[in-house]
């Protein structure tokens, strides 16, 4: 069939579609909420999927996260370097830092921190706060930003200099406008420090450029971060630890070790390596390691499944919609047998008559599928605007949802079609 | 100008008749019985021919009709149009032969109601792959000619029965067919618009067009040059006759019409 005969049928099919409007919309409308549906769930799915995402790649996907955990059933029983009975020694050591940075292959850096809960003064005012007593890659490999002076150095943690960063968030708390950069802080026991700058959040792509305002107004850090070998030099690997009424010491010397291999498909053999060499040395899993990549892969499999539930129901919907169409054009064509008669004797060919209620359907079921793609368009941007769930609209979920609607109209039209190009010219001629 | 049509007519014996039916038989079949519609018809039409067909209901003259106009495929024998073999030919080429060599006229009109008379007229050109704008002028130029010129737009539910068939007429001149098949024409129609429409046919005669008509009513058959009397499937009589005074006489097309 040439392009022009092609045309003028689409045209013809159109104009008899136009004849019977209100027949026309309602057949569509099954179309119209199928298509919107679909569209408004994938853009929900992808929302909340993206968003888990974010968090996770915030952990960092080339990361791998071992933190000290402390066992319920630990009995205060003195740890390997065996100091007295009320103290509870767990956890990640100097020495298997030691050991997993020779141990794991692809690294590219070893993180340690220490991170303790500790006041922090400045004059008359106290704060409850986080300490993180680590290294200067530290802001690097945990994507911080330095909102205002710098990070500690090696040379700092090589002289054990008594300098810190702290959060923006802290940093307005504590100097509420002044600016605390080289002013001193007290930590624990009146350890003194000096402020060197400021920090803020962890940077994602939705963080707000920066401005000319004072920076540290940006953020909700609230931490300190400190040379790991200043603190020690200080405070030593013993703290207390502070429960409900009670409080005990502990004694943790890395409550964190991050590390960094040069490549996501390095993470799960670096894992393998850290995982074996913490079980050689410790008796009990006073440990927990995190893979960030593997709670991306987690969540990648639990969108797959959300996704395959989402169309399923769509698919329902979908053929729904389409049985609705198959149904008007069975009826449209035994209304108009002996317009097919006529058309027939006049020389209309078997395909000619498909061609003809084959476009029809199918401009049926493309419309209901632009009105719905439109529907499917707006419902995500209500939902966000009433209830802050974040929603993302893909082209893909588009092109999907126009595919489909077409691929309906073509399925569900070619039934009535054919039973149309197949009737006897005679028979229906002769129809009432 | 008799006389010409009558040496054309001898010429053209000597060549392929317009038609040519050979021991045409239709057998009707289902599990339980077949029924023989048509039994070994012989027929030939020349062209320019006025032929009626006529018999009792149940004689096979709509069978006879069907096969001519290609509706129908026979049971056995040949049929020759304009001198092809269209026996045996599959449903698109014998769509392809309704389109371009057969006019049908019926009795009750079969105008498409949601299209309007240009539109009607021009249906047979949509499957020819005409192009619109010559459509559109071949159809106006009929309907000019068939007096429906200040009616192109109406719809046939705003027509009277004998502007519909003047439509029908129309869409089955629109593509110059070697023959018009006509199955009772006015039976619809009161006398005074079926006389008319009569005339229409009889103009469209001696203008040199081939019709084939079925009816039942024998002044309406002293108007054609062969009268083909059928009885329970088969041709009982065939006979040239001369065509009654008044039926030929002045041209009536685009005249009045109602």
């Amino acid at each position: 069939m040439n392009v022009v005969r092609f045309e003028r049928a689409v045209r013809m099919g159109a104009k008899n579609l136009w004849q019977y409007k209100m027949r026309a919309g309602l057949t569509i409308l099954g179309m119209v909420f199928g298509v919107s549906s679909v569209i408004a769930m994938l853009s929900v799915a992808e929302g909340a999927g993206r968003e888990v995402q974010e968090q996770i790649r915030r952990l960092g996907s080339n990361n791998i996260l071992i933190s000290s955990q402390k066992l319920p059933q630990e009995q205060f029983s003195g740890g390997q370097s065996g100091g007295t009975s009320q103290i509870a020694a767990y956890g990640l050591t100097y020495e298997d830092a030691n050991r997993l940075a020779v141990r794991v292959p692809y690294l590219v850096s070893s993180c340690p921190a220490k991170v303790i809960q500790q006041t922090v003064r400045f004059r008359d005012r106290q704060v409850e706060t986080t300490l993180v007593a680590t290294v200067p890659q530290y802001p690097e490999i945990t994507n911080h930003r330095m909102l205002a002076g710098r990070f500690f150095t090696k040379t700092d943690m090589d002289k054990a200099a008594p300098v810190c960063v702290i959060g923006a968030r802290l940093a307005r708390t504590l100097f509420a406008a002044h600016d605390p950069i080289d002013q001193t802080i007290k930590l624990g026991n009146d350890e003194v420090y000096r402020v060197i700058g400021v920090m803020g959040d962890v940077y994602t792509a939705k963080s707000p450029e920066l401005t000319n305002k004072p920076l540290w107004f940006v953020g909700e850090n609230q931490d300190v971060y400190l040379p790991l070998i200043s603190y020690f030099k200080r405070s030593g690997d013993l703290f207390m630890h502070r429960t409900e009424g009670s409080s005990t010491f502990e004694k943790v010397e890395l409550h964190q070790l991050i590390l960094t291999v040069d490549g996501e498909e390095h993470v799960m053999p670096a894992y393998a390596a850290a995982r074996d060499t913490l079980r050689t040395y410790h008796k009990r899993e006073d440990y927990q390691i995190v893979v960030p990549l593997e709670l991306l892969e987690q969540s990648k499999a639990t969108r797959r499944l959300f996704n395959i539930v989402l169309g399923a129901i769509a698919a329902i919907s979908l053929i729904v919609g389409g049985i609705g169409i198959m149904n008007i054009m069975l009826a449209t064509v035994s209304e108009r047998t002996r317009e097919i008669g006529i058309r027939r004797a006049l020389g209309a060919r078997q395909r000619d008559i498909v061609m003809q209620f084959l476009i029809e359907t199918v401009i049926l079921s493309i419309t209901g599928g632009l009105i719905g793609l439109f529907g499917g368009a707006l419902i995500p941007k209500i939902i966000t605007l009433l209830t802050n769930v974040k929603t993302v609209l893909t082209p893909l979920s588009f092109v999907v949802a126009f595919g489909v609607s077409v691929a309906v109209g073509l399925v569900f039209g070619i039934y009535p079609a054919r039973r149309a190009a197949l009737m006897d010219p005679i028979e229906a001629l002769r129809h009432e | 100008m008799r006389r010409e049509r009558d040496v054309e007519q001898e010429e053209a014996a000597l060549n392929d008749p317009i038609l040519e039916l050979r021991e045409v038989s239709k057998v009707y079949s289902n599990e339980q019985l077949q029924v023989a519609a048509l039994k070994s018809a012989d027929l030939r039409i020349e062209e320019g021919e006025y032929a009626v067909i006529m018999g009792p209901s149940g004689s096979g003259k709509s069978t006879l009709l069907n096969i001519l106009g290609c509706l129908d495929r026979i049971s056995s024998g040949r049929y020759f149009l304009g001198g092809e073999d269209v026996s045996g030919l599959d449903d698109d080429a014998l769509s392809a032969i309704r389109s371009r060599r057969i006019g049908f006229i019926f009795q009750s009109y079969n105008l498409i109601p949601q299209l309007n008379v240009l539109e009607n007229i021009e249906v047979p050109l949509f499957y020819q792959n005409v192009s619109e704008r010559q459509a559109r002028i071949r159809a106006t130029e009929i309907a000019d000619r068939l007096g429906l010129g200040a009616r192109l737009r109406h719809k046939p539910s705003e027509l009277s029965g004998g502007q519909q068939q003047r439509v029908a007429i129309a869409r089955s001149l629109v593509s110059s067919p070697l023959m018009i098949l006509a199955d009772e024409p006015t039976g619809n129609l009161d006398s005074a618009t079926g006389d008319e429409i009569l005339h229409v046919i009889d103009e469209l005669n001696a203008e040199g067009k081939t019709i084939v008509m079925v009816t039942h009513d024998d002044e309406i058959a002293h108007r054609a040059h062969r009268i083909v009397r059928l009885k329970d499937g088969e041709i009982v009589s065939n006979e040239l006759s001369e065509p009654s005074a008044g039926g030929r006489a002045k041209p009536v097309a685009g005249g009045t019409n109602r």
